[in-house]
């Protein structure tokens, strides 16, 4: 049901996209005013969360330790599962950011009847990591891809990129291995939450939506290359138009265009004000980004208010008489 | 609940059942499971330490006598919160209900409620927080997962809050560190506000606020405590050890958790530091006043956590020590490690700790000057400092458990381990996944070690003690080390239950088993009084 409302508004946001595409006096709108005002928005949001998440201190350094402390000379430290260097920390950050570093952690767990009673096994569970990874990366790509439309000339870095990309040489146009790899990623990450019934239990519409959304994207893309081919001049014209702030409407580029595009900006329009926002988080994590040197450097806490405490003066008042039996010193005697 | 009588171990696991059920979560209203929940805290004990809305109350009651207001009070409280911690904040948002957490949690995989997969544990709150704290949570409600907060939310939030151990394990596991930890501190301080707290939480709290430590132990008594351990030393070993309390002058203070004090195996450990210390000649006090390692009020409010933690730092300057010995804890050492330089530093009347013996500098407790003992010993034995005699616990056959806060809070994996591989011939790990940073919690900790809610305990403890049993099937382990007080108190129930044939142990009960002394007599039983292997019959 969950899934079902989430693909219900993406269908809702397809069809508006299409008639946005079919109608030429809306293509300014579509075309020119909706993505200026997506990207604001993106950007403007994405900026916004993090000052908001700034703005809230760090009161204690909690990093959660995933390895052997610094102590003595003699045993190992694990200086990136428990950094107590700025170069550690950034190190096990860029693991986590680009390798998915925990993810990579990830077990199963499996309860059965063993000889002895019951048993608990925890199996490899690598699939996740691998389809958030390949889905995450691919993704990335696909985006910098996308940057020659933007750029003339197109810089030699991004050719290299869309030459390797599609060294798979099948047919013409030559098919992009991330094209692949990123719908074979959504469908696993979407299916994995319909049909695993764990997954299934926890998901919310927010989790289904970003990835049908992502899903619409993706295929709408697929098909003005491959299939409905568009005219990617055009494209570009209107792309480098409005990175320059000079946009110019193309006279025909062709409806599912339009629907990419709406779904794109739909996405940015979204991306701030959801749990996609890890994507910035992630960097901002405090068990993850902070120096383990907790008893060697004092973390500061801003807002460390004086608290009320039971002296010694006050214990000793109250025990004066039986620590003395006791033969315990006492301040006064 | 006389009626209650708990399952036995088969049929125990067999009720778990990890398939969800068909309502969704939120649908399903809390339910008081017999045994499965702690008592609710004396108004008495609340009083003590001031805490607000202290109330009588039972959580079986259906009305809990909340104030007038209740509702304000905590969200005014999850705002105050949010403005304080980056943590709360960015957990609250970021998570993406990815699942690589939902099977990590103990109690979890010891009840398959899926309210204790620690993502539903922080869509908890997070339901509440959506609803008032963003526009989609305001506007879509259920939809975007919000949910109104009620009196029945509120017992939902009392009932996991308390299921879950703030082990942190879910977090090694998160692919944003979300800490269910940092979020199960942040709903029992809620709670706090209103009253709602435990009893095997707010009675040490307010005794140790009183009177300095968890157990209420008075400063003659602690001290007689002690001279019974000092008998019973000099028994088994001929040697008279002769501890000060509250000397000033002393270059060590030694603060351990009070669990140490009082039963066994606690006091076992407490007597191997009385003599290790004694061989030494190490020149340390305990204090009667500071007689508290462990921090309950952790598990209140952050600024109980400093209200009792406070008492270290000020009677290491009253005696004017140089620096501070810790004994064998588990949430003790988090907030050493994490929270007490933060609170109550900095430290600068005392000095960067040095080991007397081996003349070792502790440059990495530098700030807080406070040293963990397994790296005090574990660098004593390094440099040939004791005289060992590890056949004495060749009867042994160890294992040892990582406490969730020195592994996770901290990475004390190391030392631990060298020094009961110097004090014991036989040890054997537990399974990779089960021990280090994938440690699982005894399933008491956080202040849920009571005996009305061993149903709970015994389910949260299912994962370590099958770790156990895996070893005692496959090894034929017979002993669980470990270096924390509530380890040493949890346990033995858990092994009872579970791997009957296995007892506990802290670490410095091995050290000082093995631990030849300077003009000892022929030792011919362990601390616990049992013959030591070839000696049976001796006496």
């Amino acid at each position: 049901m969950k899934a079902f409302y989430s693909f219900l508004a993406v269908i809702v946001l397809i069809l508006v996209a299409i008639i946005g595409g079919s109608i030429a006096n809306l293509h300014f709108f579509f075309g020119i005013i909706i993505p200026y005002v997506a990207f604001v928005l993106f950007v403007g949001g994405f900026i916004y969360r993090i000052i908001k998440w700034g703005r809230s201190p760090v009161p204690y350094r909690i990093p959660t330790t995933c390895g052997q402390q610094k102590s003595l000379p003699w045993i190992k430290q694990a200086k990136i599962e428990n950094p107590t260097s700025a170069l550690g920390v950034i190190v096990r950050m860029a693991s986590e950011v680009l390798l998915f570093r925990s993810l990579f952690r990830n077990t199963k767990t499996e309860l059965r009847e063993g000889e002895n009673g019951p048993q608990l096994a925890y199996g490899s569970a690598k699939w996740l990591w691998l389809g958030s990874l390949a889905f995450h990366w691919s993704f990335l790509i696909i985006v910098i891809r996308h940057l020659r439309f933007f750029l003339e000339p197109i810089p030699v870095a991004l050719q290299m990129v869309d030459s390797v990309d599609s060294m798979l040489q099948i047919g013409l146009p030559q098919i992009y291995i991330t094209d692949l790899l990123f719908l074979a990623a959504i469908t696993f990450l979407f299916l994995r939450r319909v049909c695993v019934p764990r997954i299934k239990y926890i998901s919310l519409p927010a989790d289904y939506f970003p990835l049908l959304l992502i899903f619409g994207i993706a295929v709408s893309g697929i098909l003005m290359r491959y299939f409905d081919k568009v005219d990617l001049i055009s494209v570009k014209e209107l792309a480098l138009g409005i990175a320059t702030l000079h946009p110019v409407l193309p006279s025909d580029i062709g409806a599912i265009f339009y629907v990419h595009l709406f779904l794109i900006c739909c996405l940015f329009v979204y991306f701030p004000t959801s749990k996609l926002m890890h994507m910035g988080g992630i960097f901002m994590s405090p068990t993850r980004n902070m120096i383990s040197n907790n008893r060697m450097v004092r973390h500061i806490n801003p807002w460390n208010h004086a608290v009320e405490v039971h002296s010694y003066a006050e214990y000793e008042d109250e025990f004066r008489e039986k620590m003395k039996k006791a033969g315990i010193p006492v301040e006064k005697e | 609940m006389a009626k209650y009588k708990l399952p036995k171990p088969g049929e125990l696991s067999s009720s778990i059942n990890y398939n969800p059920p068909a309502k969704d979560w939120m649908d399903i209203p809390v339910e008081f499971k017999p045994a499965t929940y702690p008592a609710a805290a004396k108004e008495k004990d609340l009083l003590t330490v001031g805490f607000p809305n202290a109330h009588q109350w039972t959580p079986e009651d259906e009305d809990w006598n909340l104030p007038d207001g209740w509702e304000d009070t905590v969200i005014k409280g999850i705002e105050e919160r949010l403005s304080k911690y980056r943590s709360f904040k960015l957990f609250m948002d970021v998570c993406v209900r990815c699942g690589a957490c939902a099977d990590k949690c103990h109690f979890y995989i010891g009840t398959g409620d899926p309210k204790n997969m620690p993502v539903v544990r922080a869509e908890l709150l997070r339901s509440v927080y959506k609803r008032y704290f963003t526009k989609a949570g305001k506007v879509l409600g259920r939809l975007a997962g919000a949910r109104d907060l009620d009196a029945d939310v509120l017992k939902e939030w009392w009932y996991y809050f308390f299921q879950c151990t703030e082990c942190r394990r879910c977090s090694v596991f998160c692919p944003y560190g979300i800490d269910t930890a940092e979020l199960t501190i942040m709903g029992r301080e809620l709670l706090n506000l209103l009253g709602l707290n435990i009893n095997w939480i707010a009675g040490p709290v307010a005794a140790c606020y009183s009177k300095g430590n968890h157990l209420g132990i008075e400063p003659h008594a602690l001290k007689s405590n002690i001279e019974l351990m000092i008998d019973d030393i000099e028994d088994i070993t001929g040697i008279r050890v002769n501890p000060t309390f509250n000397r000033k002058g002393a270059e060590i203070l030694f603060v351990t958790p009070s669990g140490d004090y009082m039963g066994e195996p606690g006091i076992y450990t407490c007597m191997g530091y009385l003599m290790l210390f004694h061989e030494l000649g190490l020149d340390y006090t305990w204090s009667t006043y500071a007689s508290e390692g462990g921090n309950f009020g952790f598990f209140t409010s952050n600024d109980m956590a400093k209200r009792l933690n406070s008492k270290i730092y000020a009677e290491a300057k009253r005696l004017g020590v140089k620096w501070i010995l810790g004994g064998e804890c588990g949430h003790m050492w988090r907030v050493l490690n994490q929270y007490m330089d933060t609170w109550n530093g900095p430290a600068d009347f005392l000095e960067v700790p040095v080991s007397p013996i081996t003349g070792t500098r502790f440059e990495n407790a530098k700030s807080t000057k406070m040293v963990h003992i397994t790296e005090f010993t574990a660098d004593l034995i390094k440099h040939n400092k004791l005289k060992l005699d590890p056949t004495r616990n060749d009867h042994l056959r160890v294992t040892f458990h990582d406490s969730c806060n020195p592994a996770r809070g901290m990475g004390l994996f190391e030392e631990p381990r060298y020094v009961i591989k110097s004090v014991c011939n036989n040890f054997f790990e537990m399974p990779e996944n089960t021990i280090r940073e994938k440690t699982f919690c005894c399933g008491s900790g956080s202040g849920l070690n009571a005996t009305e809610n061993m149903e709970e305990r015994m389910r949260g403890g299912f994962p370590r003690a099958n770790a156990v049993k895996y070893v005692h099937d496959k090894h034929g382990v017979n002993m669980l080390a470990n270096i924390c007080a509530v380890d040493r108190a949890a346990f033995p129930a858990l092994m009872d239950y579970w791997v009957p044939g296995v007892g506990v142990t802290g670490t410095h009960e091995l050290v000082a088993n093995a631990l030849v002394m300077t003009g000892e007599k022929e030792r011919t039983t362990n601390l616990r009084g049992e013959d030591l292997p070839g000696k049976e019959g001796n006496e």
